[in-house]
């Protein structure tokens, strides 16, 4: 890979004080599981801190200066992600605790509001249990039909019939980015097709959205939902993106305080979006630490963070390749540009949970199992793969390390060649 | 690390002992870890109250795999309410390995499939006595 690529991830590394801690076997941590969570750069934590130490009172109602100044902070923090996705308003962005509450959230009520008998939802074959199963639960109560998009062994959307998949849709629900293989989903052939089919698109965009650029409105996406802590965040909060005519037209999701405009015995009426889905007192310090996180990302440059994944994901390649020949599998698409920096695979025949257990006591961090895609796992073919995913602060010493560490697995399994 | 995955480990779980299935067993069980998708399966037929033959199948890792094998080993001759009370303990001696908390449940799988085939047959019969009773230790 590019020297220069590699150099300013290493650079990077250093904001991240987790990955200097070396393992309690002494190894250097090489963590290849940001799919699962990214580490969080000092800039995040010093933001949390900073929150709790002088801001912290609760929002939108109190009318001392804390107060204000924890308002002021919790709006700013949605302002930076509406920005950060170009959301056309702060109002189209809905604090949630992660991706599957974004999901669910648009299951709860825009899908029960929407869908009934003959109604069909689309989504595809490679899909995280996230987006599959609200779905599953959502066609069961209203008695719509749920379909899907193929994909093919390399698991790449197949498109030939979507025209005709996409026959009485009225919703798409798609993972931007396969957490499995890596797949990028074709948003820019399947969206116009979804539009034009009179459905409308929600887009799981946990493993997107901190990876390379997202524009929401380019894309033309109805909804899209997404995890801080997969982003350089805290754990605990997420966003969804709404189209503003939707979330007004939607009912409530969960009710209670902070989501009314005024309340009697007997009847209630709603806050604006986005307040009207924030029922009680939100995760305001994780927010406000998710805005450090957005503005930790764009002072990086999210262009350089794609670039500088592609090409670790191509030296990953490389470096896996002479272990072809002797069994390994390297599952996803064959094409660089169809995939973004996840790399799953099998060694010869030894089970992911062994070779992650010998990977770990290596110093590196890889999941594995069918990585919340058990369909797919079985569609494929797969009991369980083993998966490396890479961030901006991931470098060749990583990669380096992941190959060495695969040569150790083979000598314990006694492969031949080992 | 060597030591974890020693040599009788590999060979359970590249020829894992009493692996397919009987023809006619009396009692099945078959359960899941959904952490990691490791299957196993356990039939056991079962005479005068003990296990006389055994058979387990199943995918999985090299640590569920051999547990699961050298138990299949253990149950042959196992009086069906000695198999029921099997502790943990003993399955991870029987392994013989350092098992870290992560993996507990793959070590475990086999254990807890067996004993419940063994709980679902001592259910079916029809007072507290088993057939061929005796003193269980």
């Amino acid at each position: 890979m590019l020297a220069e690529l590699d150099l300013r991830a290493t650079q990077l590394a250093q904001d991240f004080p987790i990955l200097a801690q070396p393992t309690s076997r002494g190894k250097r941590l090489a963590f290849l599981d940001s799919a699962a969570s990214s580490q969080k750069p000092q800039a995040v934590i010093d933001a949390l801190v900073h929150y709790y130490t002088h801001d912290n009172a609760n929002i939108h109602r109190g009318v001392y200066e804390l107060a204000e100044r924890a308002t002021a902070a919790f709006e700013a923090a949605r302002e930076k992600v509406a920005r950060f996705v170009n959301a056309a308003e702060p109002a189209e962005i809905i604090w949630t605790r992660n991706t599957t509450e974004g999901i669910n959230l648009v299951s709860f009520t825009w899908g029960l509001q929407n869908l009934g008998p003959g109604d069909v939802i689309l989504t595809s074959k490679l899909e995280h249990h996230s987006n599959l199963v609200p779905w599953q639960l959502l066609a069961a109560k209203t008695g719509a039909g749920l379909r899907f998009i193929d994909v093919d062994e390399n698991g790449l959307h197949v498109l030939d019939d979507l025209d005709a998949k996409l026959r009485g849709v009225k919703l798409v629900a798609l993972s931007h980015v396969s957490n499995t293989l890596g797949t990028i989903a074709p948003l820019e052939v399947i969206v116009p097709a979804a539009h034009a089919a009179g459905a409308i698109v929600l887009v799981d965009g946990a493993q997107s959205v901190p990876h390379f650029p997202v524009d929401v409105r380019a894309l033309d996406v109805d909804f899209l939902a997404a995890s801080g802590h997969k982003m350089c965040g805290p754990t605990g909060i997420g966003f969804l993106y709404g189209k503003r005519a939707l979330l007004e037209a939607m009912p409530p999701f969960l009710t209670g305080g902070d989501m009314i405009r005024s309340v009697a015995y007997e009847e209630t009426s709603f806050n604006e979006i986005p307040w009207k889905f924030e029922a009680g007192t939100s995760n305001i310090a994780d927010a406000v630490a998710l805005g450090a996180a957005v503005e930790y990302l764009e002072a990086v440059g999210m262009g350089w963070v794609s670039e500088h994944e592609r090409a670790l994901t191509a030296y990953g390649l490389e470096r896996l390749e002479p272990f072809v020949s002797r069994g390994l599998a390297i599952y996803g698409p064959k094409n660089r540009s169809d995939r973004s920096g996840i790399i799953s695979f099998n060694f010869a025949d030894i089970h992911a949970h062994d070779l992650a257990t010998i990977l770990d006591v290596e110093g590196v961090c890889v999941r594995a199992g069918h990585h919340c895609t058990m369909p797919l796992m079985e569609k494929m073919g797969w009991p369980a793969t083993a998966r490396a995913s890479f961030y901006l602060y991931n470098t060749e010493r990583d990669v380096d390390q992941l190959a060495e560490a695969l040569e150790k697995a083979a000598s314990i399994f006694r492969l031949p060649g080992a | 690390m060597d030591d974890f995955y020693k040599e009788y480990i590999l060979d359970h779980y590249r020829s894992p002992r009493n692996f397919g299935s009987l023809e006619a067993p009396t009692a099945v069980a078959e359960d899941l870890n959904p952490l990691c998708g490791d299957k196993i399966r356990f039939e056991l037929l079962v005479e005068g109250g003990r296990v006389t033959d055994v058979r387990f199948s199943g995918r999985g890792c090299a640590i569920s795999q051999a547990s699961a094998s050298m138990l299949s080993e253990n149950l042959k001759g196992m009086k069906l309410e000695d198999v029921a009370r099997l502790s943990k303990e003993a399955v991870l001696e029987n392994v013989g390995i350092g098992i870290s908390p992560a993996r507990m449940k793959c070590a475990t799988l086999g254990l807890k499939v067996a004993k419940s085939a063994a709980l679902g047959e001592i259910a079916k019969w029809p007072d507290e006595e088993s057939p061929g009773a005796g003193p269980s230790t």
